[in-house]
């Protein structure tokens, strides 16, 4: 077929077309013809590059001002005190957890001061008595505890240890001496139960008290031929619960527990 | 019979050489395509560097939280809200600590006071508390984040990195991406009027620091680290510790680990 024939059946085609196609496909020639270039005006170049985003939108992200500045940069200054936190039990605390953020500072010292938190408010954030708290962790009861004293006249922030060695166990162990204090085991002595060594006083978890490791130590007051008072509770040494250690099913802090 | 015989042999329509040749053609134009795919797909993650030479395409970033060491200070939600400007109101947080007490009877009682950005007050409950810890809680930056499906527009989407990140300038503010979040980790800006959520502070870990409320925590319960590379924090954390994850049921597949969750916690 030549050029003028195909031609002339296009003609044909054209004019066999209903007028509201023609109409139709105009509309559409004019909206594609419209809708190209405005996408591409409107969506941003880099946008697919690396995902259904602007590339440059991590750019953006990594590009926000720093406040906090960071673990090591308090040393390049302040080496001693660095130096004496790292001895104590704060050691694993950046700096900036109390005096906030370092980044201005460690700029321009001169024109930013930190923050020095030295009233009472702010060591109990941490450090005031809440049950949810794990235990072990240092608390205190700031209502009875040396109140409308600023806890840095008796404490170094840098290098916290109580004032004096304490001399009663509930000093720390308040808890369990509340709960002792309530059981029939109020007059027994910790010390009678656990063996504590003198530097536990200073250097707690180092030093460990020890604990009753067996039935015949419970068994020396509680086994049906022990000596003691007619009060006490006796058990069986060979039929009651044989297989486990006591602790196991009784608290000794407060053994009428269910 | 001899006349078909002969046209059989004459003009034979489809013969053994050319049905083989058809044969290799086929299998040639089936294997060049995929193979020339394959190759592409199997060659090295794209390089993207960058304007302060970090490669995200290098990480991918996750978060451990051991539940035993959180004191509930509230540190990491100051720090959380000075890095990253996050209004000052009890409603806008980035990452917030939740106090759990489990009573007597079984019941859960949640509560997170301003988020616990002035640490909790011990309660005067009537009941017995069983047991009660603290939970912090952040964007768990899923590696199948529903928020990201959901948003009309394209504006928040996950970084090569593993970390779910907002586009401001796009957020339409429609509120979907927060309908969707089953963590409940994101909320509207007062002010600009798009979303926000952490970030894991992307302008510090693209700059090799950790972000604010890891580097605010005094116990170390918070640990951010690589999920994928062995020499990390997160490493060490994930294998020392029985990890586990919020809502696993929802096959969101969280990169914010925890160690020592109580099953109450969803």
């Amino acid at each position: 077929m030549n050029l003028p024939d195909q031609l002339s059946r296009l003609k044909s085609l054209w004019t066999r077309t209903p007028e509201q196609t023609k109409r139709l496909s105009l509309l559409l020639v004019i909206f594609v013809a419209l809708f190209l270039p405005l996408r591409s005006l409107l969506i941003p170049a880099d946008f697919g590059e690396i995902g259904h985003y602007r590339a440059s939108a991590l750019e953006e992200n990594a590009e926000q001002h720093i406040h906090y500045a960071g673990q090591t940069i308090c040393f390049d200054c302040h080496d001693d005190i660095v130096h004496t936190r790292n001895q104590g039990y704060h050691r694993g605390l950046s700096c900036e957890m109390c005096h906030g953020p370092a980044a201005a500072h460690a700029e321009d010292p001169g024109m930013s001061q930190l923050r020095v938190p030295r009233d009472r408010g702010y060591c109990p954030l941490c450090h005031e008595y809440l049950a949810s708290r794990p235990t072990g962790f240092p608390q205190i009861v700031s209502a009875s505890h040396n109140p409308l004293k600023p806890c840095i006249t008796c404490h170094n922030p840098h290098d916290p240890v109580p004032p004096e060695t304490p001399r009663d166990c509930e000093a720390c162990h308040a808890a369990i001496a509340r709960t002792k204090a309530i059981s029939h085991h109020v007059y027994i002595p910790c010390a009678r139960c656990h063996e504590t060594p003198e530097e536990h006083r200073v250097n707690p978890r180092m030093f460990r008290p020890s604990k009753p490791m067996n039935r015949d130590f419970c068994g020396e007051c509680h086994y049906t031929d022990a000596a003691g008072s007619e009060v006490t509770q006796r058990v069986e040494r060979d039929t009651h619960g044989a297989r486990y250690v006591c602790w196991q099913c009784h608290y000794p802090h407060l053994p009428e527990a269910k | 019979m001899d006349i078909l015989s002969t046209k059989k042999k004459s003009a034979p329509k489809y013969g053994r050489r050319k049905f083989v040749k058809n044969l290799f053609a086929m299998i040639a134009s089936a294997l060049v395509p995929g193979s020339l795919v394959a190759r592409e797909k199997r060659s090295d993650k794209p390089v993207l560097t960058l304007a302060n030479g970090y490669k995200p395409y290098d990480h991918n970033w996750g978060m451990g939280v051991d539940v035993n060491k959180c004191i509930g200070c509230g540190r990491c939600v100051e720090a959380c809200k000075i890095e990253n400007n996050v209004p000052r109101d009890p409603f806008f947080f980035r990452t917030w600590v939740e106090r759990y007490r489990i009573l007597e009877d079984g019941e859960a009682v949640v509560d997170s006071p301003n988020g616990g950005i002035n640490s909790f007050k011990n309660g005067p409950g009537e009941k017995a508390i069983v047991r009660s810890f603290f939970v912090p809680k952040l964007c768990n930056h899923c590696d199948n984040p529903p928020c990201v499906q959901v948003c009309p527009v394209g504006a928040t989407f996950k970084s090569p990195d593993g970390v779910i990140l907002v586009e401001p300038d796009y957020c339409i503010g429609c509120r979907y991406c927060i309908q969707a979040c089953p963590y409940g980790a994101r909320f509207l800006h007062p002010e600009t009027r798009t979303a926000e959520k952490c970030t894991f502070c992307y302008h510090r870990i693209s700059k090799g620091l950790a972000p604010a409320c890891v580097e605010a925590c005094p116990t170390h319960a918070r640990i951010f680290g690589e999920v994928d590379k062995k020499a990390s924090p997160l490493q060490r954390f994930l294998r020392m510790n029985k990890i586990a994850i919020l809502k696993p049921s929802l096959n969101t597949e969280p990169k914010v680990f925890y160690a020592n969750l109580d099953m109450e916690v969803n």
